[in-house]
C-alpha cells in the first residue's frame, strides 16, 4: 500500500477573501467554508453565542445581590413574584407574568396599609427575557434615573424587583402603589449577539388594563448599545413632556434631541 | 349537537361545533393551549381525530367556522368555490381524503386539478390527521411554479431569499451580506430586506439600491423591501422602482384589521405591481408573509385554532397568485410554538396545506432565543423541507439576523441542502453564478473569487 499523504492544513478550509467588509456590518460574513459548511471556529462561536442567550433566558435573576447593592445606593426593596411559577410557564402563558401573585399583592397591599402617603415615582425591576441584562445594568440605571429625579423634589416609592415578570406587571405595581409615574427596567428578548440588552417602560399613571399604545420605550440599553447615560437623559426627557402634556405612549413623541446623526457608508457594489 | 363526536372504549366524547372538533383534533401547540382551545388530554386529541376522520367533506362548504356575515375572508372562501374541481372528492371523507392523497391517484397533475375545489378548513383539518411523512410525501408531489425574472419551483429547484438586514440600513453593510449571499449562490427567489425603519424616503433609497445592484451584474432575480404595503404602493405610484410587493397577511379579516389591510388593498397593490410589467418571464408579483399565532396574537382567532386560522391566510394569498409565499414558522415565540418538536411539525403543516392550495411555498426555517429549539431542530426542519419540495428557504450570513435578532437559515444551509439532495438554484439564476464564476458547471461554488468582485476589494484598502 503507498503510504498515504499528509493533508495540507491551508487546503482544508476555503476562506473568504472579503473579511475586510466586516467593518460595515457585525453580519457574521465571510467565515469560509469547509466543503460547503461552517468552519468548526465559526461554528463554535455561534454555539458560545446561542447558549449565551439561552442562559440569559434561563438562569434565574439573583435576586438578593440586586436588594443588597440597590440598599447600599440607598433605596428601600420590595420583592414580588407574577403568577407564573417557572421559566416554562412564563414563556407559554404572557398573562400570567403580567400579573402579580397573590402573596406579592398582599405585600404591595401591607406597605400601603403602613405608608398611606403616595409616592410620585415606581420604578419596578423585571426579570423579563434577560436575568443577564438586569443583573449587569439594572442597578446602575435605576440608581442613575432616580438619582435624577429626586434632585426634582420627586418622592420614590421602595424599588421592586418583580421575578417572572413581563411588561405589564408594572401597570398593577404602579397602581397598587398609587404613584404618579412608572418606569419599568426589564430584561429584553435577547439576539444572538445582545444576550445583555436591557430595556425601559414609561407610563404616566398606571393602571392594570393600558397596552403599549400608553407606554414609551426605550430599549437596546447595554454597553454596546445604548449607554446608561444616555438612556437615563432620555427617560428624564419624556418625563418631564409626559408630567407637562399629563400622557405618556403615543401620544407622547420622543423628539428629544437625538445624538448626531448616525454616519452611513457608501455601497460599494456599484460604481 | 351530537354531529361531532366520538367513542373509544367505555369513553364518549362530544364537539360543540366545527371549530371546536378542529381545535381538539390539532396536534398539541402552545399557542391552542393559550387560547384555552387546546384538547384536554391526549385521548381527547385522538378522539377528536376519530370524529374529524368520519367527517364528509361536504360539511365544510355548509359550515363556516367564522360566519361569511362578519368575515371577508370567508367571504372569499366561499365564493372562491369550484364546485367542478370538488367533485370527485365530493364524497369523501377527510380520512378517505388522506387515504386518497397518500394514493397513487393523487398524482401532481391530479393535485392540480383538485386545488381550487379544495377549501382551507378541508385541507387544515386533513393535515390534522397526517403524520410527518405523511404531510411530506404529498407536499413532494406538489408543483406550484411562478416566474418573474426567473422560474421558481420546477423539479429540482431550491431556492433562496437573500435577507441582507442591517440595524441601521447601512448601505455598505446591507451590500456587504449581499456579497455574501451572492458569492453562496444566494438570492434567486428575492433579494429582500427587511427595513429597520418604515420611514418612506429609506425604503425608496434601500428600494433604488436594490434595483440598481440587479440591473449593473444582471442578476436574474428580483428586490422587496419588507415595509407595509401602503408603502410601496406610494412607492409605485411615485416612480420607484419595485418589482415584488410584500405584505403579511392572516386568516381572518380582524387579524388583517390589525396589520392595517383588507383584500381590496391588496387588489390594489397587486393591479398596481402588474402594470409596470417589470419580469421578464413571468408577472407574479405578490410576496406574502404568514405564521401560526398570528389571529390569536391580534385577539382575532374567533374561537379558531392557529393551524386552521394559518391555512385560511393562504386562502388569502391564492387569490393573487403571488410569487412566494413564506411561513415565518419559529418567529412568533414559545407562546405560540413552544419547542423544536413544535415548530418542525407547524413548518411541515404549513407547506403541506399551502401546497396543496397550489401556492408557491417556501419557510422561514427559524427560532427565536426564548424557544426551546436550536440549529439542530433547524437542520431537521430544514432537510425535511428539502425532501418535501420546498420552494425556496431564507438566507442570511451565518445564520444571525442581527437586525431582526433571530436565527434563520445561513447561506451554508442552502448550500449543504442542495449538496444533500442534488438540489439547483432557479435554472436563469443557476446560468448567471456559472457565467460570473461563482459557481462550477457541476454546481459546486468555485474555488476563486471572480476577479469582477475582488477588484471591488481593492478599492476599500
Amino acid at each position: 500500500m503507498k503510504t498515504p499523504q499528509k493533508i495540507q492544513q491551508q487546503s482544508i478550509v476555503n476562506e473568504n477573501p472579503w473579511q475586510a467588509l466586516r467593518r460595515y456590518t457585525d453580519a457574521r460574513i465571510a467565515q469560509g467554508r469547509a466543503g460547503v459548511s461552517v468552519p468548526t471556529e465559526a461554528l463554535l462561536a455561534f454555539q458560545m453565542d446561542h447558549a449565551s442567550a439561552r442562559d440569559a433566558v434561563h438562569l434565574a435573576l439573583q435576586v438578593e445581590p440586586l436588594v443588597e447593592q440597590l440598599q447600599t445606593a440607598g433605596y428601600e426593596t420590595l420583592r414580588l413574584h407574577s403568577q407564573a411559577a417557572d421559566r416554562s410557564e412564563y414563556l407559554q402563558r404572557p398573562d400570567l407574568g403580567r400579573r402579580l401573585s397573590s402573596a406579592s399583592a398582599n405585600t404591595l397591599q401591607t406597605y400601603r396599609q403602613q405608608h398611606p402617603q403616595a409616592c410620585s415615582v415606581a420604578l419596578v425591576i423585571a426579570d423579563g427575557l434577560s436575568s443577564m441584562a438586569v443583573q449587569q445594568h439594572a442597578v446602575a440605571m435605576a440608581d442613575a434615573v432616580l438619582g435624577r429625579l429626586k434632585n426634582r423634589g420627586l418622592s420614590v416609592a421602595p424599588v421592586t424587583l418583580v421575578t417572572q415578570g413581563r411588561v405589564a406587571v408594572g401597570d398593577e405595581i404602579g397602581e397598587r402603589l398609587g404613584a404618579e409615574l412608572l418606569i419599568l427596567l426589564v430584561g429584553e428578548r435577547p439576539g444572538l449577539s445582545s444576550p445583555d440588552s436591557l430595556g425601559i417602560y414609561y407610563t404616566y399613571q398606571p393602571r392594570v388594563g393600558l397596552t403599549d399604545a400608553q407606554r414609551n420605550c426605550i430599549s437596546n440599553v447595554r454597553p454596546a448599545g445604548m449607554s446608561i447615560t444616555m438612556a437615563t437623559d432620555k427617560l428624564i426627557w419624556l418625563i418631564d413632556e409626559s408630567m407637562r402634556l399629563k400622557c405618556s405612549g403615543v401620544t407622547l413623541k420622543d423628539q428629544s434631541v437625538s445624538a448626531a446623526k448616525v454616519n452611513t457608508h457608501k455601497n460599494f457594489l456599484l460604481p | 349537537m351530537t354531529r361531532y363526536s366520538a367513542t373509544a372504549g367505555q369513553q364518549h366524547w362530544q364537539f360543540d361545533d366545527l371549530k371546536t372538533l378542529l381545535a381538539k383534533a390539532t396536534p398539541l401547540r402552545s399557542g391552542d393551549c393559550l387560547a384555552g382551545l387546546a384538547a384536554e388530554s391526549t385521548r381527547e386529541r385522538v378522539a377528536a381525530q376519530i370524529a374529524l376522520a368520519d367527517l364528509p367533506l361536504k360539511v365544510f362548504l355548509n359550515e363556516q367556522v367564522i360566519p361569511a356575515e362578519i368575515d371577508e375572508v370567508s367571504r372569499l372562501i366561499v365564493e372562491s368555490h369550484d364546485a367542478l374541481a370538488f367533485l370527485p372528492i365530493a364524497h369523501l371523507t377527510v380520512g378517505d381524503f388522506r387515504n386518497w392523497l397518500l394514493s397513487d391517484q393523487a398524482t401532481s397533475d391530479s393535485l392540480k386539478q383538485l386545488s381550487p375545489g379544495l377549501t382551507p378548513e378541508m385541507v387544515a383539518a386533513v393535515s390534522k390527521l397526517m403524520r410527518v411523512q405523511d404531510l411530506i410525501l404529498v407536499a413532494s408531489k406538489c408543483r406550484n411554479e411562478t416566474a418573474f425574472r426567473n422560474s421558481l419551483g420546477g423539479q429540482g429547484v431550491l431556492s433562496t431569499r437573500l435577507q441582507p438586514n442591517h440595524p441601521i440600513d447601512d448601505p455598505a453593510g446591507v451590500a456587504a451580506s449581499i456579497l455574501d449571499g451572492l458569492m453562496y449562490g444566494s438570492g434567486d427567489a428575492v433579494i429582500g430586506i427587511n427595513p429597520a425603519t418604515d420611514n418612506y424616503s429609506a425604503v425608496t433609497d434601500l428600494l433604488k439600491m436594490l434595483d440598481d445592484i440587479i440591473q449593473h451584474y444582471g442578476i436574474p432575480t428580483q428586490s422587496c423591501v419588507l415595509t407595509h404595503v401602503t408603502n410601496q404602493i406610494e412607492a409605485i405610484n411615485r416612480g420607484v422602482p419595485i418589482d415584488l410587493v410584500f405584505q403579511s397577511i392572516a386568516g381572518t379579516q380582524a387579524a388583517n384589521d390589525s396589520f392595517g389591510i383588507n383584500l381590496a388593498l391588496l387588489d390594489e397593490a397587486n393591479q398596481a405591481a402588474r402594470e409596470l410589467k417589470r419580469g421578464s418571464v413571468g408577472n407574479n408579483v405578490m410576496y406574502f408573509e404568514t405564521g401560526q399565532g398570528s389571529a390569536l396574537s391580534a385577539n382575532a382567532h374567533h374561537g379558531v385554532d392557529q393551524q386552521t386560522c394559518e391555512v385560511r391566510a393562504y386562502g388569502v394569498a391564492r387569490h393573487f397568485e403571488p410569487l412566494l409565499v413564506n411561513t415565518v414558522v419559529g418567529f412568533i415565540g414559545p407562546e405560540y410554538l413552544y419547542d423544536g418538536k413544535q415548530i418542525i411539525r407547524a413548518g411541515l403543516e404549513d407547506h403541506f396545506c399551502g401546497k396543496l392550495l397550489g401556492l408557491p411555498m417556501g419557510c422561514d426555517i427559524c427560532y427565536t432565543n426564548h424557544a426551546e429549539a436550536d440549529q439542530d431542530d433547524m437542520d431537521m426542519l430544514l432537510t425535511q423541507m428539502a425532501v418535501a419540495g420546498i420552494n425556496f428557504i431564507m438566507g442570511i450570513p451565518g445564520g444571525d439576523d442581527i437586525m431582526l435578532n433571530y436565527q434563520t437559515t445561513s447561506f451554508h444551509d442552502a448550500q449543504y441542502v442542495r449538496e444533500v439532495l442534488g438540489l439547483r438554484p432557479a435554472p436563469e439564476f443557476d446560468r448567471w453564478l456559472q457565467q460570473v464564476g461563482i459557481t462550477q458547471p457541476s454546481g459546486k461554488l468555485a474555488k476563486r473569487m471572480p476577479d469582477q468582485f475582488s477588484h471591488l476589494l481593492q478599492s476599500l484598502s
